[in-house]
């Protein structure tokens, strides 16, 4: 099953992706209020179970996909 | 004979053969160490991981370099009291290996800056720059794009009760919390900074304040 992943930078870290591709879009005369760049991970786990896969792909993301310091995650099964 | 000092190589590591050369100049006996190979943690007298873009700093920089298998023999080193010294790529290693507390982000101008930096030296080292005293100035370069120091408040505060912050800037050139430029573990035996010391050794890099980092 596949698992998919979303990490964001936290608040209350500077979001330097986000900043730069917000002022590119400012630049070029477009309105908005904010942009946040983050990441998106899809996982192909062999689990066919939703609640397993979920398990695994939480353990993935906690360990290596984010850095609890400076991002947070969100699961969601595909 | 004396145990050698290993330097550590991930593909993309590229100040590998510099540190190696700083080593053997201060009279170490130096032994590469392979990305994918774990190694004797009792075999080292140091080890040294150089700076570059290991993983071509995939997913976030350091991250995959920290969960390789050399990194294994080198966390049961480092907790067995071996000396490691982690040169900007390196700094982020072991931020990202859990080493050492707080993370490397980018810098806040956006840009990749190269540059020579005045530090300051907050806590002296007793392994690498071992006869440098607190409260001393030196020259090094830097040249990184994710060299800002973040740490969350009480993570500043530790390290600053905890004596841990090793070198701050002069003058910040990446927004790093507090002008950090390298810091040390708790136990002091694991300390790692931004800016290159084998990248000043001698006159004609443009310095020589980088010699006293691989004086062991």
């Amino acid at each position: 099953m596949k698992i998919g992943v979303k990490v964001m930078p936290r608040k209350e870290v500077l979001d330097t992706q986000g900043r730069a591709v917000e002022s590119t879009l400012r630049q070029a005369g477009r309105k908005l209020n904010a942009c946040m760049v983050g990441r998106y991970v899809i996982l192909d786990l062999p689990e066919i179970e939703k609640t397993a896969a979920l398990a695994k792909a939480k353990e993935m993301a906690e360990t290596v996909l984010h850095n609890p310091l400076i991002e947070t995650f969100e699961l969601e099964a595909l | 004979m004396s145990l050698p000092v290993g330097v550590l190589r991930f593909p993309g590591t590229n100040c590998d053969r510099d540190v190696f050369e700083a080593l053997a100049s201060q009279g170490a006996r130096v032994e590469w160490l392979w990305h994918a190979d774990r190694f004797d943690p009792k075999g080292y007298r140091a080890l040294v991981l150089p700076g570059g873009f290991s993983y071509g700093d995939y997913l976030r920089s350091g991250a995959l370099a920290a969960r390789s298998p050399v990194m294994e023999s080198a966390r049961e080193a480092a907790v067995r009291g071996v000396p490691v010294l982690g040169i900007c790529n390196g700094f982020q290693i072991l931020c990202e290996a859990g080493l050492l507390p707080g993370v490397l982000i980018r810098n806040q101008g956006l840009r990749f800056i190269d540059d020579w930096m005045e530090l300051n030296l907050v806590n002296s080292q007793p392994h690498f720059g071992r006869r440098m005293t607190a409260g001393i100035r030196t020259r090094l370069p830097i040249a990184h794009a994710d060299g800002r120091y973040y740490i969350e408040e009480d993570g500043l505060k530790r390290l600053q009760d905890r004596g841990q912050i090793w070198w701050t800037f002069a003058k910040n050139p990446n927004g790093a919390v507090a002008d950090i430029a390298g810091v040390m573990n708790e136990a002091r035996n694991i300390a790692a900074l931004m800016p290159h010391p084998e990248r000043a050794m001698y006159e004609w890099m443009g310095g020589t304040d980088g010699a006293a980092f691989f004086d062991l």
